[in-house]
C-alpha cells in the first residue's frame, strides 16, 4: 500500500512538470498578449510594459526563470492585477471554491447514494423509475439552466433566498451548492444503483440473508461497502472537477472563487495566472485521484494485495 | 417526509432576508453599485477601464472634476485657473483646504511629482499620451531628455501649479478629468515602492491615501470594494452617501437578477435580449441615454480591393443603418452618419452616408466589379459576442444582396481579434470607440497617421494637418469649422464605416437622486443621494 502511494507521488512530479512546460509554451503560442486592448497603447508603452514583465527576454530564458520560480513556490506577479501575485490570487479564491465544492459534494452524495441505493433495492418499481428519471434529467440539465431556474423560483418569486453572493447575506450559499450538487448527484445515483445491483446478486449477499441478517444489515454492512466502490472511484475526479469546473456556478451566483480567475485569466492572456492555476488544478487532480484510489483499495479487500 | 418539508421551509424562511440591501440603504445611505468586472487595481497611473474609473471618481480627484450633467468641467482639486492669451499657459490655484485622506495638504509639488511618475517610462503607464500636450512631456517619456524640470509643469507656489502646453489645446481642461492625470500621494507611494513600481502595495486598504470624496475601506477580490465618506475632503459637506459598495458583476443576467432582488441601486449594463420587451412593458427602472461612442466597421485600406475608395464607399452606402438599429440591436441605438457622435460638447457633424443601393452599385462598377463580379470573398472580423455576430450577419446579408459579393464572417476570441487588427491581418473588422473626454478630438485624433488606434492603414496628411490646425485654434467656433472639414474628409475617404451611436442601457433604482444622464456617462458619486419618494 505504502509503495503504491509513494510510486504514485513520484509519478506525479513528471506529470506536473510536463503540464507546466506544455502550458507555458501553449499560452505563448496563442495570438494576442496580456497588454493588447481595444485602445491600443503606443509602441513605446508596449516596449516599457514588456520590459517591466521581462517579456522581451528570449522564450527559453523566460521558461527557465519561470520554472526555477515554481521550485521555490513563486508563481510570479499577475499581469492583469498589478500589485498582486498569482499565489495571492489563488489563495483568495481557493477557500471559497473549496467550501462550495464540499457543500456540493455532500449534497450530491446524500441525494445520489440515497436515491441510487433505493432504486437498486426497489428495482423495477416506481421508487426505481422516478429517482432514475430525475437523475437522467439532472445529468442532461446544465448548471447554467438549473442555476437561474432555482434563482427565479426561490430568489425572485418566493423571495426566500438571496439571488447571488457568497458569505454576504444569510442563506446565500444554499442555491449555488444545490445547483452544483444536483449535477453530481445524478451521476452518483446512477453509479450507486449500478454498483449495488451488481453486488446484490452476489453469493455472499445471499449467504448474509441466509444467516438471518436483517435487510438493513445486509444492505449497510455488506452490500454498500462493495456497491459504492464505483462512486468512490468517481469521487476523486469529481472533487477535482468541482474545483476546476465551478466557473459557471461562480459566474451565475457572483461567487469570488478560483474558477472565475482561471477562465478570465485565459481570456486576458494573463500568462502567469493561467500557468499558476493550471499547475494548481493539475496538482489537485493528481492528489484527489490518489485519495480515491486509496479509498477504493481500502474498501475492496481483493485489490489490497495487488 | 412531512416533517422534513416543514423543517426545510422553516429553514428557508429563517434564511430569507427580511429587507433587501436597497431597502435598508435609505436609512444607512449605502449605495450598491453594479460595477462590471473586477478592477485591475486602484493606481490611477496604471489602470485602464471603466470599472476602475467609477472607483477612482470616488477615491481621488484631479485638477478639474467632471460635471454631473455633462459639459464644461467643474473645479476639482483646483478651485480656479487662468489661461494665458495665447492659450498655452494654464495657472491652477489649488483648493485652500484640499487635503489627502491622511490629513496632508494637497500641494502643487504633488502634481509635479505625479506627472513625473506617469511620464516615467519604466512605470509602463498606458496613458502617458494624455500629458503629451505639455512641453517636452513626450520627449521625457521616450528618453530624449532626462531633466524633468524642462517639462511644462511647475510648482510656482505651494498651491499654484503652472502648466505650459505645446499648442493651445482647447480641450485640455476636459483631459484633466481623466484619472491618468490625477495626483498620487508621494510619501505613500514611496513607502511601498519606488516611483516606477507597478506592483507597489500602496493601493491596499489601510495603505491607500488619495484626495477624493471617499476613502477605501475594504477590498475583497471578486466580491466587493467598499468606500466610505472622507470627512477631510474639501467639499465633504455636499457628500450625502456614507458608503458605496462596488459589486464586480461581470455577468449581465446575474446583475439583472441582483437588481430585481434589491441588491443593487444601479446596474452596469442590461441584457440586450430583454431590452425590447422591457421597453414595451415600460420598465420604470430601465434607462437609455446617448453615449459618446461609435460602433463602426474598419476597412483595411492596405488591402488590394479596399484600397479603392469607391469600393469602401460602395460598401458603406449599402448598409441600412436604420434597419440595423430597429431590427438587430433594438435597444435605442442611433444610426451613425459620422465618426464623432453628434453632441460631443456642442459639435454636430453634418456629414451624410446615404443608403443608396444604386449609387453603391455604380461605384462598385466604376471600381471594376460590375454586379460584384470578380470581387474576392470579403471577410468581416469580429470578436466573440452575440451582439457583434448579429450585426455582422445583417451587414453580410446587405452586402450580398445589394452588391452581389460574397461575404464571410470570421469570429475570433477577443485577444486574437485584437492581435489580427493590430498587425493588419483583416479586411473589414468591427470596432467601437468610446470618448475619453468631451471633445471631437478624442475621436478624430485616433485616425491620424501613425496613431496606434488607427489600424486602417489610412494615412491622410491633409486630415492630419486639419487636426493640427484645429488644436492650435483658440476660437471654438472656428475650431469646430476646421474639425467639421476633417470629419467631412474622413467620411468622404471612408476608411471606416460608422454604423450606430452607442447608448448606455442600464437599470437605476427610484431611490437614487442626483444621477443625471450625460454623454460620457460620468456620474460623480459625490452628488448622489438616496431618498424614497
Amino acid at each position: 500500500m505504502l509503495s503504491i502511494f509513494l510510486k504514485r507521488i513520484l509519478l506525479a512530479v513528471p506529470v506536473l512538470i510536463a503540464v507546466a512546460s506544455i502550458t507555458f509554451f501553449l499560452v505563448r503560442l496563442a495570438p494576442g498578449g496580456p497588454f493588447d486592448a481595444e485602445k491600443a497603447v503606443s509602441e513605446q508603452v508596449m516596449k516599457n510594459l514588456n520590459e517591466v514583465y521581462n517579456l522581451n527576454a528570449p522564450l527559453s530564458e523566460q521558461y527557465f526563470d519561470y520554472m526555477s520560480g515554481i521550485l521555490v513556490g513563486d508563481f510570479g506577479p499577475s499581469f492583469r492585477f498589478p500589485g498582486r501575485s498569482v499565489t495571492e490570487l489563488i489563495m483568495t479564491g481557493l477557500p471559497v471554491t473549496f467550501e462550495l465544492a464540499i457543500y456540493s459534494m455532500l449534497i450530491a452524495l446524500f441525494i445520489g447514494t440515497l436515491s441510487g441505493v433505493t432504486a437498486a433495492l426497489k428495482r423495477n418499481t416506481f421508487l426505481d423509475y422516478i429517482p432514475m428519471s430525475i437523475a437522467m434529467i439532472g445529468i442532461c440539465v446544465p448548471t447554467f439552466l438549473l442555476g437561474p431556474l432555482l434563482v427565479l423560483i426561490f430568489g425572485i418569486n418566493l423571495e426566500l433566498l438571496p439571488v447571488s453572493g457568497w458569505d454576504q447575506l444569510p442563506g446565500d450559499k444554499i442555491l449555488p451548492s444545490l445547483t452544483l450538487g444536483f449535477a453530481y448527484a445524478a451521476y452518483i445515483a446512477r453509479l450507486s444503483r449500478g454498483g449495488m445491483l451488481e453486488i446484490l446478486n452476489q453469493d455472499f449477499i445471499r449467504t448474509a440473508r441466509a444467516k438471518g441478517l436483517t435487510e438493513t444489515m445486509v444492505v449497510t454492512k455488506h452490500a454498500m461497502q462493495g456497491g459504492l466502490i464505483p462512486v468512490v472511484s468517481f469521487l476523486g475526479p469529481a472533487v477535482a472537477g468541482l474545483l476546476a469546473g465551478s466557473f459557471v456556478v461562480e459566474t451565475i451566483f457572483q461567487i469570488p472563487g478560483l474558477g472565475r480567475f482561471y477562465v478570465e485569466a485565459a481570456f486576458n492572456r494573463d500568462y502567469t495566472m493561467i500557468l499558476g492555476t493550471t499547475i494548481f488544478f493539475s496538482f489537485m487532480i493528481v492528489v484527489f485521484n490518489l485519495f480515491s484510489d486509496i479509498l477504493a483499495l481500502w474498501l475492496n479487500p481483493r485489490s489490497r494485495d495487488i | 417526509m412531512k416533517y422534513t418539508f416543514l423543517a426545510l421551509s422553516l429553514f428557508l424562511i429563517s434564511c430569507s432576508p427580511s429587507s433587501s440591501p436597497v431597502d435598508l440603504s435609505v436609512e444607512s445611505k449605502v449605495f450598491h453599485y453594479g460595477n462590471g468586472t473586477e478592477p485591475q487595481g486602484l493606481d490611477p497611473h496604471i489602470v485602464t477601464g471603466v470599472p476602475e474609473h467609477h472607483l477612482l471618481l470616488a477615491l481621488c480627484e484631479g485638477l478639474t472634476s467632471s460635471n454631473p450633467r455633462g459639459g464644461e468641467s467643474l473645479p476639482g482639486s483646483a478651485s480656479s485657473w487662468d489661461i494665458s492669451d495665447d492659450g498655452k499657459i494654464y495657472t491652477f490655484y489649488l483648493q485652500e483646504d484640499g487635503k489627502w485622506s491622511n490629513g496632508d495638504p494637497v500641494t502643487a509639488d504633488d502634481y509635479v511629482w505625479s506627472w513625473k511618475r506617469i511620464l516615467t517610462a519604466t512605470l509602463g503607464s498606458q496613458y502617458p499620451d494624455m500629458l503629451y500636450y505639455l512641453v517636452n512631456a513626450e520627449e521625457f517619456h521616450n528618453g530624449s531628455i532626462d531633466d524633468f524640470s524642462k517639462v511644462g509643469v511647475k510648482a510656482i507656489d505651494k498651491d499654484i501649479l503652472q502648466v505650459t502646453l505645446k499648442e493651445p489645446t482647447p480641450f485640455f481642461l476636459g483631459l484633466l478629468s481623466h484619472y491618468s492625470t490625477w495626483p498620487v500621494h508621494k510619501p505613500t507611494v514611496l513607502e511601498h515602492g519606488s516611483i516606477d513600481d507597478r506592483n507597489g502595495q500602496w493601493t491596499r486598504p489601510g495603505n491607500f491615501v488619495c484626495n477624493g470624496p471617499f476613502n477605501l475601506k475594504t477590498w475583497e477580490l471578486n466580491k466587493k470594494i467598499v468606500v466610505e465618506k472622507n470627512p477631510l475632503y474639501w467639499d465633504s459637506n455636499i457628500v450625502e452617501l456614507n458608503e458605496i459598495h462596488f459589486h464586480p458583476v461581470s455577468n449581465e443576467m446575474t446583475e439583472e437578477r441582483m437588481f430585481r432582488a434589491g441588491q443593487l441601486h444601479v446596474t452596469n449594463t442590461f441584457p440586450s435580449n430583454k431590452c425590447e420587451p422591457d421597453i414595451q412593458e415600460k420598465n420604470p427602472s430601465l434607462q437609455i441615454h446617448p453615449y459618446m461612442g461609435t460602433y463602426f466597421y474598419r476597412f483595411n485600406t492596405k488591402n488590394e480591393v479596399l484600397k479603392d475608395v469607391r469600393v469602401r464607399k460602395a460598401l458603406a452606402y449599402s448598409i441600412d443603418r436604420k434597419k440595423i438599429v430597429e431590427s438587430v440591436t433594438r435597444c435605442g441605438q442611433i444610426p451613425a452618419y459620422s465618426f464623432t457622435p453628434p453632441g460631443s460638447n456642442g459639435f454636430y457633424p453634418d456629414t451624410k452616408i446615404p443608403y443608396d443601393i444604386e449609387l453603391a452599385k455604380s461605384l462598385l462598377k466604376e471600381a471594376g466589379y460590375e454586379s460584384g463580379e470578380n470581387f474576392p470573398v470579403l471577410e468581416i472580423l469580429f470578436n466573440t459576442s452575440e451582439g457583434h455576430r448579429k450585426v455582422a450577419l445583417a451587414v453580410q446579408q446587405m452586402w450580398q444582396q445589394n452588391l452581389g459579393i460574397n461575404v464571410e464572417l470570421v469570429n475570433q476570441d477577443w485577444k486574437v481579434y485584437l492581435s489580427r487588427e493590430m498587425i493588419g491581418d483583416f479586411q473589414v473588422s468591427r470596432a467601437g470607440w468610446i470618448g475619453d473626454y468631451e471633445d471631437p478630438n478624442t475621436f478624430l485624433d485616433t485616425l491620424r497617421p501613425n496613431r496606434g488606434n488607427n489600424k486602417t492603414g489610412w494615412n491622410n496628411f491633409e486630415f492630419d494637418n486639419l487636426l493640427i490646425k484645429a488644436n492650435a485654434t483658440l476660437d471654438q467656433a472656428e475650431r469646430y469649422k476646421i474639425l467639421m472639414d476633417a470629419e467631412r474628409l474622413l467620411i468622404d475617404e471612408m476608411p471606416i464605416a460608422p454604423i450606430y451611436t452607442y447608448v448606455r442601457v442600464y437599470q437605476l433604482h427610484d431611490d437614487v437622486k442626483g444621477w443625471y444622464p450625460n454623454i460620457l456617462s460620468h456620474h460623480h458619486p459625490k452628488y448622489l443621494r438616496l431618498e424614497r419618494d
